[in-house]
């Protein structure tokens, strides 16, 4: 008797678990909660130690890149801006300084231009805030656009079959075949030089295949489920299915196609400027500035890593928020074996 | 099965057509074509104008041109770009460079790559498997152009300054000891002792080998000799034998060791012949070598091991016939690098351009040209290919038959070959279909960094002269390969796994 008292206010002790509590264990002593499936994501997410690394590098980025010289109108704390152009101090070299003087280095200090200055003195810290502002914008957009499009068109797919189903995978098959540096180019090409929100809308637009497919995938093995059956057997609407019942189970894989899509995004369109196709002047993004000073990397090498970085350190915390993300919305992935 | 593939055959053909025109259309339309016309002066500028209206027949709708192309595609006449220069010309010789690069980076990031994923898989949560998945995480981040940069500062002009006077600096020899040490150690699992040993051994094995290289001079006069050729012929004939079948003196270890000593003799006796041999000749020993590994392991293995004994004298054969051409380009590499002033690994060009040498030494040309994009192109493509085995290894490792597969008491090496690896190499063939598309992409950059006249300067030529047949060109090939390798995915995913309905 007095066990099922114990049990009774417990909620994560199920039927098939194969040890009954007993007096003695340690786990009646304790404080058990019940959690809802939100709670458990977040505690998995919050477990993985890249996932949290990835979040506080990315929001390092963000905060750095939008405070230092400020957004539109608003300044920054920074006091000089990617425009003008200054005397060089030291061949522009960077007077950033990391390594304390008690270890035999400069000292800690930010300096007149901490990432140095161009050929011509532009501050380079400016100018790479700037940079990676409009890379974070466009990677951003991107990788929403992709992940709407892609969810929109898999999960009517994977959802309604028949001929809207062959219709829209013959459609998304001839958008794989284009390899995407050739379509991005050329879409670039055409609407590139109407600003940068618009080139991520329209990278997005030919990117969104990859979403798709894994979506109608998902959706797919999912209306076979007994649940839906039990849905649709007592009348309840196509739209409803959707909303209530399929929708929840793809949200994971929805949220992760975000982060994947936008760190493919951040490389796309270095790439694609890089090669001189992305943005156009007057603005400029990360790999625009490293396809500038590209000749520079033996005499001014400083031009050419400091962007490199930031390219990295936003695909990089991405992939890990991603993978993170994935883990929580998924563990089965990661179970250990025995 | 016959009619699912012509089924898909005849889906892939209206698919490529379909994308043939949606490109097509997109490529001229990007802009205009005449734009540089319209600055000349007045004089020349009304007939340039009409010549290239006429030539690209802009005077026609884009459907029109799309199927006047579509023609000329057909008899394989992939028409003149803009300035009246045959595309059939160029892009032969642009698709050799490009598909070089290619088919070596995909097929050395798939090997590397699925390696590493299934060993970091059977280590799960080792400080092994910790660092490949955190390195995949990296190379996975990696924006290519600025890796190409990064190789073409350090791997090309600073290796070259190096092997001007090739000498180690000792904290370097034991840094690689030490990590080389560590990465045989932790793909043991035995106790700590043994494992200790093993890094012991294995770090003062490359030290010691490290700084009598760099004493002698190795670096800038290489070569591998007699006595390496025969220890890697014998290592690699007992590691086939171990892998296909078990670690004692059996039939199969038998034809493998056989096969290497032919190999090591033969290595001895063919070495006139190898001087400077005609490629056919090469590719003829190497046949030959096959075939008679195959018989060695016919004979040798006997009603009961034939099969495994004849792989595993075919790969000991392989082994032995790479380690053999490793020597001979490794002899001519000192000739080769006063050939080219001492500077050997290139950063511009698919090749030295009028290069006159050896059987040896052009291929040691097309080898360190082919050096650093490869590297790029692996590098980044690999992160995919690693984490996404190690995924579906992990996955496979849990599954019920590999724990019947244990239960029955097979050997831990057949579980892992024959059970877990063959089946988790099913959906990786799906990710090859998916990666050509992207590897074409990576080419494009990689081309574009290190100067190369291919693939990639047809397209971004075409595309930034708004001109549709270089574009076309170009889309021709890489989407081709991409319909035809998802077509063959498709048809090797139906045929591996029976699991999948072909109705």
């Amino acid at each position: 008797m007095a066990q099922t008292a114990q049990s009774a206010g417990t909620h994560t002790v199920t039927p098939g678990d194969p040890r009954p509590p007993a007096d003695s264990d340690a786990a009646q002593g304790l404080d058990i909660k019940a959690r809802t499936q939100s709670q458990l994501i977040l505690r998995r997410f919050l477990r993985h130690k890249g996932a949290v690394a990835g979040m506080l590098l990315l929001g390092f980025v963000v905060v750095l890149s939008i405070s230092s010289i400020g957004l539109g109108p608003i300044p920054g704390w920074w006091d000089k801006n990617y425009v003008n152009s200054a005397d060089l101090v030291n061949r522009g070299r960077p007077t950033l300084s990391v390594v304390p003087e008690f270890l035999g280095g400069g000292g800690m200090h930010l300096g007149e231009h901490p990432f140095g200055q161009d050929n011509i003195g532009r501050d380079y810290f400016a100018l790479t805030m700037r940079g990676t502002q409009i890379s974070l914008l466009i990677a951003f957009i991107t990788g929403v656009v992709a992940t709407v499009t892609g969810t929109l068109i898999g999960a009517a797919a994977g959802f309604f079959r028949g001929r809207l189903e062959s219709v829209l995978m013959r459609i998304t098959d001839v958008m794989i075949t284009i390899p995407t540096i050739l379509f991005a180019a050329m879409v670039a090409v055409m609407w590139g030089n109407k600003g940068v929100a618009v080139l991520g809308l329209v990278l997005g637009l030919v990117t969104w295949t990859q979403v798709a497919r894994l979506v109608r995938g998902e959706v797919l093995s999912i209306r076979e489920k007994e649940f839906i059956e039990a849905a649709r057997s007592v009348g309840t609407s196509a739209a409803r299915i959707i909303v209530k019942h399929i929708l929840p189970n793809v949200i994971g894989i929805i949220i992760v196609s975000v982060t994947l899509a936008i760190s493919a995004a951040v490389l796309l369109e270095s790439a694609l400027s890089f090669l001189g196709m992305g943005v156009q002047p007057p603005d400029t993004s990360l790999g625009r500035i490293i396809n500038e000073y590209r000749t520079a990397m033996v005499t001014r090498p400083w031009l050419f890593y400091w962007p490199g970085i930031f390219i990295i350190a936003i695909a990089l915390s991405v992939n890990f928020i991603g993978d993170g993300l994935r883990d929580a919305f998924d563990p089965r992935q990661n179970r250990v074996r025995d | 099965m016959l009619v699912f593939i012509v089924r898909r055959l005849i889906v892939s053909v209206f698919v490529f057509f379909s994308a043939t025109a949606l490109v097509y259309v997109m490529a001229a339309n990007l802009g205009d074509p005449l734009a540089d016309l319209r600055e000349l002066p007045a004089n020349r500028r009304e007939n340039a104008i009409a010549e290239r209206t006429e030539r690209m027949h802009l005077d026609k709708p884009v459907i029109v041109r799309y199927f006047l192309w579509l023609a000329g595609a057909f008899r394989w006449d992939l028409g003149t770009d803009r300035d009246g220069i045959q595309i059939n010309a160029t892009l032969e010789d642009a698709l050799g460079a490009t598909l070089q690069l290619v088919l070596g980076a995909t097929i050395l990031a798939i090997v590397l790559g699925v390696a590493l994923g299934v060993i970091s898989a059977l280590r799960q949560y080792s400080s092994l498997d910790l660092t490949v998945t955190f390195s995949a995480f990296v190379f996975f981040s990696l924006p290519l152009f600025w890796v190409g940069s990064l190789l073409k500062e350090f791997a090309a002009i600073e290796f070259n300054n190096w092997l001007a006077d090739p000498t180690i600096a000792w904290w370097v020899i034991a840094l690689i000891a030490l990590l080389i040490g560590g990465f045989f150690a932790s793909l043991l699992v035995t106790d700590r002792r043994t494992r200790l040993i093993a890094f012991g051994g294995t770090t003062a094995a490359t030290a010691v080998a490290l700084a009598v290289m760099s004493a002698t001079g190795w670096f800038a006069n290489p070569g591998l000799g007699i006595g390496v050729i025969a220890l890697t012929a014998l290592a690699a004939a007992l590691g086939f034998s171990v892998l296909f079948s078990a670690l004692e003196w059996n039939p199969v270890m038998k034809s493998a060791v056989i096969t290497a000593v032919i190999g090591i003799l033969s290595s001895v006796a063919f070495r006139g012949v190898l001087e400077n041999p005609y490629p056919i000749v090469v590719i003829g020993l190497l046949v030959l070598a096959l075939a008679i590994a195959a018989g060695v392991g016919w004979f040798v293995g006997g009603e009961l091991f034939r099969r495994p004994a004849i792989t595993a004298s075919l790969c000991t054969a392989v082994a032995t016939a790479m380690v053999i051409f490793m020597d001979r380009l490794l002899w001519s590499f000192a000739a080769y690098s006063d050939s080219v002033n001492g500077r050997p690994i290139a950063t511009i060009g698919p090749s030295t351009p009028n290069y006159d040498g050896t059987y040896w030494e052009h291929n040691l040309d097309s080898l360190t040209h082919l050096a650093l994009p490869t590297m790029a192109l692996v590098l980044v493509s690999l992160a995919s290919y690693s984490r996404y085995s190690r995924a579906t290894m992990l996955e496979v490792m849990n599954q019920d038959y590999v724990r019947t597969a244990r239960a029955k008491g097979l050997p831990e090496r057949a579980v892992i070959l024959r059970h877990a690896f063959r089946n988790g190499l099913i959906p990786i063939t799906t990710l090859v279909a998916y990666d050509i598309a992207t590897v074409f992409g990576g080419a494009v950059v990689t081309e574009t960094v290190f100067g190369w006249r291919a693939m990639g300067s047809l397209l971004l030529g075409g595309i930034q002269e708004r001109d549709p047949n270089p574009i076309m060109a170009f889309f021709l090939i890489s989407g081709g390969a991409v319909v035809v390798f998802n077509m063959i995915a498709d048809i090797a995913y139906a045929y591996l796994d029976p699991r999948i309905r072909l109705s």
